[in-house]
């Protein structure tokens, strides 16, 4: 077990280098900081001397190589665009994505897998039949359009909830919670519905298809015949049978909330990372860029490795093999 | 119920509803505002640019600044100067406090002026106007200039005042550097002599500010005491939290919402021309252009060619259909707000599709060129839209034109000078930082000179040596009524040589919660000291 999670740090650090590497040979492509760095009187002479100074004419697998040298030592070197350490930038906005995807998540399970168990088991009922209705709508609209939409009936039309923002915030060393405040609660709100609409309902579809799939299985037939009591057969033995599917995909789905969390971030103005990401794309700022593009790699590593443990917890044929 | 009496209760809900909505937000007078990007730094020194610079205006002063119509006004000196053409003598304002509480003397502008020739400063230029600031007394102090310089007040209106003992005590004495290192204090925190103190600020979320007690001026028109800003990235979530009550003042509003928004009853949206003129210059020096099917020739260094753009492009037309009326077109390179602007050559050129095709025949190219426009898509006012427009003007003369419109930093990566200045043909708009004709004829029209930077966004590489001629005497004429016969002269030049194709001045749009009261300054500033709550 523990030489199962040394490898995939092992290869986990691969994974980043790699990322940084292809980041690093496309910022070329991005545009040039230079401009966005200074005011429109400032002389050819001083920008060519800055970008001198800021190693931007350097090959890029040198710059490369001096990013990933600092980011060893814990330096991702300073925001061109706001001038703070990036990771300074980056410790004050993670907390607001990463509370944003945590809101999401338990929507879209809480919401996904109890659907799905309930369209499964009364597959003719009207219920059913309009959670599959809502179930399209989420799955073909997209974020942006839902985002916008929220924003105009209750935000808009009905004033019941701010329009952008995170509300007032409590500190805790470096993280800032929304959870303490009632604004805070207020905000997160849409955003976090707008971001597990399309999660919530592919694991309502997933579950639902699992579900049906296990139900025509021997075993639950046997069950059956036992005498069981119809809610041990569902729970017990069809929906434990339905989850390995259900984890994979929702922990590579968590991955996604946290890093294409992009597009809700900006529509609601939610100052996490994504919208951070989008900002340093418009100015060019490579610093940030790179270091997030990086911790994004990272985090996918881990939920991936997250969610092999998982399996052992569920599938106790892994655990008998593995012993 | 009939449709007014309908359309007038429901008026008259929306208003209930939004004076108990914001009922406590108006006792308060707390101004909650929102612009598309945030303000990079604090710090006045880090980067040359309107937005940041005017956001700091509500914190930090210069010695002289302008007024809600961009005409000089005392500040932090109150009165100024020339005894000689080198020399500058301004004299400050006495009893003016920072916000620590320490008095406002020469000292401080001394400091501040070494403060903005320091390494990571943007300010440099500004800096350099000066060859040496002398103390005459504590509230005196003599410039001198290397060269005479009819126009340092104006100048150094962006140039703000900072505390030599806050920077000493707080290490910050150079200006924040985009390398790092330990002297960033001043990016996050201010101590100006303005009328807001800054209270908070998470870059990028939320700045707040409150009234300056000690402010010198007890005459200002503003009633608002906290100013609360966010940046709102997106245009429509901008816009919902102006209609929806949160914010008392927007900015910028898309033009294109303009009809929608019009008929919302709790909001105003305010317009008028900016200083920026918007323009589109060619590739005048190139041999051979470099994104064209014409070979061994440049179709832009025949004057008749460009005489033939100029008569077919309408600017008229994309004032009506692209800008809602609201821009103002124009046949030069600077807005009627610029010191030295001219009716005579400003007005736009009058549109002649025959004479034009005649011309183009006459220079060989009786069945017109390709060649590529490059255009940002979100740096100007429609600016996407406009260069579609000209194009398929272009094309009634022949001239089909490939547009390439992309993001500001690809498109500005790709035409500036420090990028290697790959365009045949380009979009570009601007601003003179002194709001005076000559920053303008030095960027945009002087023969380029790496030397003395002059020409730097003459992007097409247009030449003149006359008006070059003119422009040295402009740079150093004392005498202001000279100064502006001799900018006509250069413009009148210009504009009878086809230089560029000018487009219009491009409108400011503003979204404000009724009731507020605002001066729409032409810079794009949103001038704190005119603001007025209801």
């Amino acid at each position: 077990m523990l030489n199962f999670i040394a490898r995939r740090i092992f290869q986990s650090i691969f994974v980043m280098l790699a990322v940084g590497f292809i980041a690093f040979a496309m910022f070329r492509y991005v545009g040039d900081p230079i401009n966005n760095l200074v005011g429109q009187d400032t002389t050819l002479a001083q920008r060519a001397k800055l970008k001198q100074e800021l190693g931007l004419n350097d090959p890029f697998f040198v710059q490369y190589a001096r990013f990933i040298g600092n980011a060893v030592h814990g330096d991702f070197g300073v925001s061109y665009r706001q001038r703070v350490p990036v990771r300074q930038l980056i410790e004050s906005r993670m907390p607001a994505t990463l509370e944003l995807s945590f809101a999401s998540a338990i929507i879209a399970l809480f919401l996904g897998i109890p659907m799905g168990i309930y369209t499964a088991l009364k597959r003719r009922g009207v219920l059913s039949h309009s959670f599959m209705t809502i179930s399209l709508i989420g799955i073909s609209l997209p974020t942006f359009l839902t985002g916008i939409l929220m924003i105009l009936v209750f935000g808009v039309l009905l004033r019941w909830l701010p329009t952008f923002g995170r509300g007032e915030v409590v500190h805790f060393g470096w993280w800032s919670s929304g959870f303490f405040t009632e604004s805070g609660w207020k905000s997160i709100l849409m955003p976090a519905f707008t971001l597990a609409l399309f999660q919530m309902t592919l694991i309502m579809r997933l579950v639902r298809a699992e579900m049906l799939e296990v139900m025509q299985t021997d075993f639950i037939k046997f069950a059956r015949a036992r005498g069981l009591p119809e809610r041990i057969i569902n729970f017990r033995h069809a929906l434990k049978n339905t989850l390995v599917p259900v984890i994979t995909i929702t922990g590579l789905q968590l991955g996604s909330i946290i890093a294409f969390s992009i597009i809700t971030e900006t529509v609601f103005q939610w100052p996490g990372m994504g919208l951070l990401f989008i900002q340093s794309i418009g100015a060019v700022d490579i610093p940030v860029m790179a270091a997030y593009l990086l911790m994004i790699g990272f985090f996918f590593v881990v939920i991936n490795l997250v969610v092999d443990l998982l399996y052992f917890a569920v599938d106790p044929r892994l655990r008998v093999q593995k012993s | 119920m009939n449709l007014p009496t309908m359309v007038k209760r429901t008026a008259l809900v929306g208003a209930l509803a939004l004076s108990m909505g914001l009922g406590q937000a108006a006792l308060a007078k707390t101004l909650h505002w929102a612009y598309q990007g945030d303000v990079n730094s604090l710090d006045p020194m880090s980067l040359n640019e309107t937005f940041t610079l005017g956001f700091q205006n509500s914190f930090y002063e210069p010695l002289v600044t302008y007024d809600k119509d961009l005409k000089l006004t005392p500040a932090l000196a109150v009165k100024w100067e020339n005894p000689e053409p080198t020399k500058w003598i301004f004299h400050l304002r006495k009893g003016v406090k920072f916000h620590d509480g320490e008095p406002f003397t020469a000292d401080d502008v001394i400091f501040s002026w070494k403060r903005s020739l320091t390494p990571g400063s943007d300010m440099k230029g500004y800096g350099a106007m000066a060859s040496d600031v002398k103390k005459i007394d504590d509230y005196t102090v003599e410039v001198t200039t290397p060269k005479p310089n009819p126009i340092l007040p104006r100048d150094w209106v962006f140039l703000y005042m900072m505390s030599k003992s806050w920077a000493e005590k707080n290490h910050t004495t150079e200006a924040s550097n985009v390398k790092g290192g330990n002297n960033n204090y001043a990016n996050l925190h201010e101590d100006g002599t303005g009328p807001f103190v800054v209270t908070s600020r998470q870059p990028d979320v939320k700045t707040t500010l409150k009234r300056f007690p000690d402010y010198w001026n007890k005459n200002m028109k503003t009633n608002v005491t906290d100013i609360v800003f966010q940046p709102i990235t997106q245009e429509s979530t901008r816009v919902a939290a102006l209609i929806s009550g949160e914010m008392d003042l927007v900015r910028p509003v898309p033009v294109q919402d303009w009809p929608r928004l019009e008929k919302v009853p709790n909001i105003q949206i305010l317009r008028k021309p900016e200083a920026r003129a918007v323009f589109i210059g060619f590739d005048q020096y190139r041999k051979e252009l470099l994104y064209s099917n014409v070979k061994g020739k440049n179709p832009f260094q025949d004057k008749r060619v460009r005489e033939a753009i100029d008569l077919t492009v309408d600017t008229n037309v994309i004032n009506k259909k692209i800008m809602r009326g609201a821009a103002r077109p124009l046949g030069t390179l600077i807005a009627d707000s610029v010191n030295g602007f001219d009716d005579s050559f400003g007005k736009p050129y009058k549109t002649n599709v025959k004479l034009a095709k005649k011309l183009m025949v006459e220079a060989g190219y009786p069945k017109g060129f390709e060649v590529t426009l490059d255009c940002p898509n979100d740096r100007y006012v429609n600016d996407e839209k406009i260069c579609q427009a000209v194009a398929s003007m272009l094309a009634r003369i022949g001239i089909k034109i490939d547009l390439l419109a992309q993001t500001k930093s690809k498109y500005f990566g790709k035409v500036l000078l420090q990028a290697g200045n790959k365009t045949s043909m380009y979009l570009l708009g601007w601003t003179p930082s002194s709001i005076d004709a000559e920053n303008s004829l030095q960027n945009l029209v002087a023969c380029r000179n790496a030397k003395t930077a002059a020409g730097q966004f003459n992007l097409g590489g247009y030449c003149n040596p006359k008006i070059d001629d003119l422009i040295a005497k402009i740079g150093v004429e004392t005498d202001q009524a000279k100064r502006n016969n001799m900018i006509k002269q250069a413009f009148t030049m210009l504009r009878d040589d086809y230089g560029y194709l000018p487009l219009h001045q491009q409108p400011l749009s503003w979204g404000v919660r009724k009731g507020v009261k605002v001066e729409q300054r032409a810079d794009n500033v949103l001038d704190m000291r005119y603001v007025v709550m209801p």
